[in-house]
């Protein structure tokens, strides 16, 4: 059996992509996509944990947080579209209205 | 009768409300009917009761009416409640029966004006005031109708209200009015906290042994009743309302500001006479401020043109002789000089408004002249005035002033019976010079005017000839023992005032001579009049050329109304404004929206964070993290 | 009945403004008659009070007393005595009338007008009979709300400014006072054990002197803000000058009245040491806002600035009649509350008629509008006369009784005070003059109309109140004798009491210390 620690190990590197994808690209789709990294690396960790101490509710919370994710990707796909639509572009900096 | 005295008052406020309410839509002679109705039948109903009251015998002419409870609160308890003695009653007759006639001249002399109505019902107002001020039992009812009449003064001096002139004289002299009332509320507060009651009679009983006579609670509480009087009653240093007050129309000078209100002050000393005799100092001051108010008007009085200005002068003039009445202790004198002073000064404004009538509205003196022919009835009418101010032997002035000027004379006052005296030769002078000025010698009246000189119609006339049968024989029902009288006025409010027993140092010997004095001098001042104004009518120009110096202050009524402009009027506006822009705008406003200013700076220091890139949020979001992370580590 | 009348009264409003909710906004017609048929509901209802009311009972009445959170001790608790009674029956007559005039000034947002005049209305009566600590200060910042908006959003060109300022200036007062009513709950929670916002309860407590003065400053903070007391006057003539018509009516005639309400209900029994020792200080910050405020209201050029500059000096007799702290005093100050709302609610009644017509309130814009506007005038006369205090007006018979209070106290106050009077008349008839008298200047006032038949309707149960407390103000001033005796009789009792006995007080307040150290553990 592969130990829990190589999965967190997995975990902690998948996490560290999407966080530096979020900070360094400037795509929003790919910012987006980077977010969905982050999640499923930490649903990656729940999911290895709950195996570990043989609990089902680790399991369960984790499908829960993919339907969720589902939604989510549904909801922020569409304001991506939006935000393309009104600024005819995919750049997250051209999104810097809220500032003082 | 006498227990429905409450009617008196009521029937010209019932006039006030059908004619202020309704008046417009009444018609000219509905409402003269109900303005001169409401105040004539008061005057019946006046004259019934006041001989009620003389039937009763002497020591139980005193009357208390309660009507309704006013102020309650703890023990302070004040009822609009009404006192009738024999004070109030002669107080009564004049108000209503001078009231009266002056309400007929009325009907008259503002028949053409727009505001007819309001004119009446303002008229009635102030005769309910008046009535509220002369019966009430109370200071607070009495400073009630104080104030009311301060207020009818106001808006009948402001009549007319468009002339600027008119509305600036309204406001001085219910402002300055106020100056006065100022210092009389405070003396009713006074009154109060000493004696725990406002009642005149609850007050006067007590005043003996509460108060110790010459003590500073009584001289307090005298002075600040003094200074409402002072206020009131026109006098140094608070008289520069009542000349300007002339721009209100003719009858309103006459009822306001020669015959009612403006005696009320010598009423109200007189009401309070017991509080005066135990405060030597005010009555000192009374007597040496009517004094000098006295000959320090006349003076003015001498030179001024316009004939109601004068006329306003030698009121303050008479006022001052009431108050040196009452401040030698002579209430009853300042009271019987108040009485024929209302019939002759009623008497000349009235005069004066019918030679205006004929004049289309001249007030000039400058440009009068020779209508002893034209306008008979007014003529002959003045002229017995102006013998009754003048004190001409026989005319009711003469009585009344000399009465004063004995009195002054035997306390031993002999400066201020000198100035009396001189000032007595200075109203003849100022007084036959407005009559010859006016009558006779030649026109000088505008070409365009003189073709319809014209007598008023009757109903001037009638008032006028009233008045000048009062004038002459007002002054009969006090002639002096020593003229072969039985001073039966003096006797009368006797019950009010007491019997005084005057200290007899002197024979009626003196008292002949005193009296010749007063009318030698008296003399003398129609005879300057004569001298200057009908036999050698170039004279007084070329004596103003001569003295031009002091001519000029004359004319100018010594500068005060600039003086007081200058030193209190000015600078308060100033501090006001500066009150304003600086205290509140800069200081106040200004911390305010300082603090409010700080609050933004730090906030605009704060703002700077929020770049608006969603990755710079996120950096910190991780920084965050890592801190967290890193505490909990290393702990 | 006469237990719920005053829930009644409360909330009639609110309903009536849940209705309002459910009208077609359009329908301006309907949303105008129907506010205005809650309001005069809710004063005739009000009317009840006064008719039933028990003269000789000192005590509260109708009062109403229920469990409303009980964990916290917070119970829905109402009531009125003399003191209250009439500035109940002053606010539903003023909403009844502030609805009346904006008639046809409010133009736009009819509905949300209408609306938040009700809530409003109900914040007013809730302050003014609520019994419960925790009620009142809900009341007291909720009514803040409608104000706000109706400043903020009916209000003139700088109306931001100003409704800004005015809340913030409030706000910043009733803060302190929040931190003070808790401190008051838990000192009683020490004392009794038991958690109560209840003001009764709280009246029992006896509190130590130094505490007293602290607690004293926190509730006069937000009170003297309300009044407005000099020196935090200085957003009420922005507000004035901002607000709507009705809005400046209710702010001038109920709203400011709550500081001063809230000196004599609350300030005077709880902490009564502390009031006497504070007499000098509030009497002379009175005295100062009466000269101060008839000084600055001389210069105005505006003519609602000018009458909110003689609030601030109206309000200040006031303050001066309750610090006198004797019977003539407080019952002139209760009285001067009533006639205050009286008079200066109708000047901005009056004034905003003459602006819905000329769209100007500048002084200098008028003159010789008499002979135009007669009946106007009148009208204008009469109000601003009461305004001064002249005798036979309501004016009078308030001003004279706090100088007569004042004058007990220390003559000086009274003196100064009367000072007030003469400038009163400066600048209220200086003001007369430039606007009805003299001749016309302007040639857009010769076609000025005179007031039509609303607006008469509106100002003649004012000038018959003026009237009517002027000659015979013995039924409120009968009214009111009892509360203010039995209140001057408790403050008495109350502050010997603690007074005698301090050392225990301190005890009580060694052991509060104690208590909320241990419960840091």
């Amino acid at each position: 059996m592969v130990p829990v620690s190589y999965y967190i190990l997995l975990s902690g590197v998948l996490f560290s992509i999407g966080v530096l994808g979020f900070l360094i690209r400037r795509n929003v789709i790919v910012v987006f996509m980077s977010v969905e990294l982050m999640l499923n690396a930490a649903n990656l960790a729940i999911i290895a944990f709950a195996r570990n101490i043989g609990s089902l509710t680790g399991q369960v919370i984790v499908f829960l947080v993919m339907t969720v994710a589902a939604a989510e990707v549904g909801v922020g796909l569409a304001i991506i579209m939006m935000f393309y639509r009104n600024k005819k572009s995919v750049n997250v900096d051209d999104g810097n209205l809220m500032k003082w | 009768m006498i227990d429905n005295i409450w009617l008196v008052p009521l029937l010209p406020l019932l006039g006030f409300l059908i004619n202020g309410i309704f008046g417009r839509k009444l018609g000219k002679n509905l409402v003269s009917w109900i303005g001169c109705g409401s105040v004539g039948l008061s005057f019946l109903i006046s004259v019934k009761v006041f001989f009620e009251l003389l039937s009763l015998p002497a020591e139980q002419r005193i009357f208390e009416k309660i009507v309704f409870p006013w102020i309650y609160s703890g023990f302070f308890k004040v009822n609009i409640s009404f006192l009738l003695d024999p004070l109030s009653g002669v107080m009564l007759l004049v108000v209503t029966g001078v009231g009266f006639l002056i309400h007929v001249y009325s009907v008259g002399y503002m028949y053409e004006d727009n505001g007819f109505s309001r004119f009446f019902s303002f008229l009635n107002l102030f005769i309910f005031s008046m009535l509220m001020l002369v019966l009430a039992n109370n200071f607070l009812l009495l400073y009630l109708g104080w104030e009311a009449v301060g207020l009818c003064s106001y808006l009948l001096i402001g009549f007319w209200y468009e002339k600027k002139s008119a509305s600036d004289a309204a406001k001085k002299a219910f402002i300055v009015n106020r100056i006065g009332d100022f210092g009389f509320a405070l003396g009713v507060m006074l009154i109060f906290w000493t004696f725990g009651g406002l009642n005149y009679t609850e007050v006067f009983q007590q005043a003996p042994s509460i108060l110790v006579a010459g003590g500073g609670l009584v001289t307090a509480i005298t002075l600040l009743l003094f200074m409402g009087a002072v206020g009131k009653s026109a006098q140094i240093p608070l008289y520069v309302w009542l000349p300007d007050a002339m721009e209100g129309p003719t009858p309103v000078s006459a009822l306001i500001h020669a015959a009612t209100m403006v005696t009320a002050g010598v009423y109200m000393m007189a009401r309070c006479h017991i509080l005066y005799e135990l405060a030597p100092f005010t009555l000192g001051l009374v007597a040496v401020i009517g004094a000098v108010t006295a000959i320090y008007t006349a003076s003015i009085a001498m030179v001024q043109n316009d004939i109601k200005r004068v006329l306003a002068y030698s009121t303050i003039s008479q006022l001052g002789y009431m108050f040196l009445g009452c401040g030698v202790g002579a209430f009853a004198a300042g009271i019987f000089h108040l009485m024929t002073h209302a019939f002759f000064k009623a008497l000349l404004f009235l005069g004066a408004g019918s030679v205006m009538h004929a004049l289309s509205g001249e007030l000039n003196m400058q440009k009068m002249g020779g209508l002893k022919g034209k306008i008979p009835v007014t003529f002959w009418t003045v002229f017995a005035a102006v013998l009754a101010i003048s004190g001409i032997p026989l005319f009711s002035g003469f009585f009344s002033k000399d009465e004063i000027l004995w009195k002054a004379f035997s306390q031993g006052n002999l400066l201020l019976w000198l100035i009396g005296v001189i000032c007595a030769g200075m109203t003849a002078f100022y007084m036959f010079r407005l009559l010859f000025l006016t009558f006779f010698g030649k026109s000088r009246v505008d070409e365009s005017i003189k073709s319809h000189i014209h007598e008023s119609p009757k109903i001037m006339t009638v008032p006028l000839m009233i008045l000048a049968i009062l004038s002459v024989l007002g002054g009969y029902v006090g002639i002096p023992k020593s003229l072969g009288g039985g001073n039966n006025f003096e006797h009368f409010l006797s019950s009010v005032f007491g019997e005084k027993e005057m200290i007899i140092h002197h024979s009626a010997f003196t008292e002949y001579i005193v009296m010749i004095i007063s009318i030698g001098v008296a003399l003398a001042g129609i005879f300057f009049a004569y001298r200057f104004y009908i036999s050698k009518p170039e004279l007084p120009k070329s004596l103003a050329e001569k003295y031009n110096f002091p001519y000029r202050v004359l004319l100018n009524k010594y500068y005060v109304d600039e003086f007081y402009f200058k030193i209190i009027v000015n600078p308060l506006l100033k501090f006001a404004t500066f009150l304003w822009q600086f205290i509140d705008i800069r200081i106040i406003d200004g911390t305010a929206n300082g603090l409010a200013g700080m609050v933004n700076w730090f906030g605009g220091i704060g703002r700077k964070i929020q770049t608006g890139y969603v990755r710079n949020y996120a950096l910190g979001m991780v920084l965050g993290v890592i801190l967290v992370l890193a505490y909990f580590i290393l702990k | 009945m006469s237990e719920y009348i005053l829930t009644l009264l409360v909330f009639i409003p609110v309903a009536g403004a849940l209705l309002l909710l459910l009208v077609n906004g359009s329908n301006a017609g309907l949303l105008k008659s129907l506010a205005f048929m809650v309001s005069l509901l809710n004063f005739i209802l009000s009317l009840y009070l006064y008719f039933n009311f028990d003269s000789l009972n000192p005590g509260f009445q109708f009062e109403i007393n229920r469990v409303w959170i009980q964990n916290f001790g917070i119970s829905y608790h109402l009531g009125v005595d003399g003191i209250s009674l009439f500035l109940v029956l002053l606010t539903t007559l003023l909403s009844a009338i502030a609805i009346l005039s904006s008639w046809s000034a409010i133009k736009e947002k009819v509905k949300e007008y209408m609306v938040t005049m009700l809530l409003l209305e109900a914040g007013m009566i809730g302050v003014f009979v609520s019994l419960d600590l925790f009620l009142f200060y809900v009341f007291w910042e909720g009514m803040l709300i409608p104000m706000y908006f109706l400043i903020g959003i009916w209000g003139g060109p700088r109306k931001v400014y100003a409704t800004i300022k005015f809340v913030l200036f409030t706000m910043l007062g009733s803060i302190f006072m929040l931190v003070a009513i808790l401190v008051l709950y838990f000192m009683n929670y020490n004392y009794t054990g038991q958690y109560s916002f209840n003001f009764t309860e709280i009246l029992q407590l006896p509190i130590p002197l130094n505490a007293q003065v602290w607690l004293f400053f926190a509730f006069a903070l937000a009170f003297a803000i309300k009044v407005p007391m000099f020196p935090f006057h200085t957003w009420l003539p922005d507000a004035h000058v901002e607000a709507p018509t009705a809005g400046s009516v209710l702010l001038a005639g109920v709203l400011l009245k709550m500081g001063t309400y809230g000196f004599l209900r609350f300030c005077l029994p709880l902490f009564p040491n502390a009031f006497m020792d504070m007499i000098p200080l509030f009497s002379i910050l009175a005295v100062i806002g009466i000269i101060y405020g008839a000084l600055v209201s001389t210069m105005q050029k505006d003519i609602k600035s000018l009458v909110a500059f003689s609030s601030v000096s109206h309000l200040g007799f006031v303050m001066l009649g309750l610090f006198a702290l004797n019977m003539q005093g407080i019952q002139g100050g209760v009285l001067q509350m009533i006639n205050h709302g009286i008079s200066t609610g109708a000047l901005f009644l009056i004034v905003g008629m003459i602006y819905e017509r000329r769209h100007t309130r500048m002084i200098e814009d008028y003159g010789g509008i008499a002979r135009v506007v007669p009946i106007f005038s009148i009208f204008f006369m009469i109000v601003a006369l009461s305004s001064i205090g002249l005798p036979g007006t309501n004016g009078f018979v308030g001003e004279f009784l706090i100088l007569l209070g004042a004058f007990n106290s220390r003559i000086i106050y009274a003196v100064l005070g009367a000072i007030g009077i003469i400038l009163a008349a400066v600048y209220m008839l200086w003001m007369l003059q430039r606007v009805l008298f003299q001749t016309i200047k302007n040639e857009e006032n010769k076609k000025l109309l005179d007031l039509n038949l609303r607006e008469i309707i509106i100002l003649i149960p004012i000038i018959l109140l003026i009237f009517w407390i002027g000659f015979y103000p013995q039924p409120l001033l009968s009214k009111m004798e009892p509360a203010v005796k039995n209140l001057l009789e408790y403050v008495e009792q109350k502050s010997d009491s603690i007074t005698s006995s301090s050392g225990e007080c301190d005890k009580i307040c060694e052991k509060a210390e104690e208590s909320s150290i241990t419960k840091e553990k």
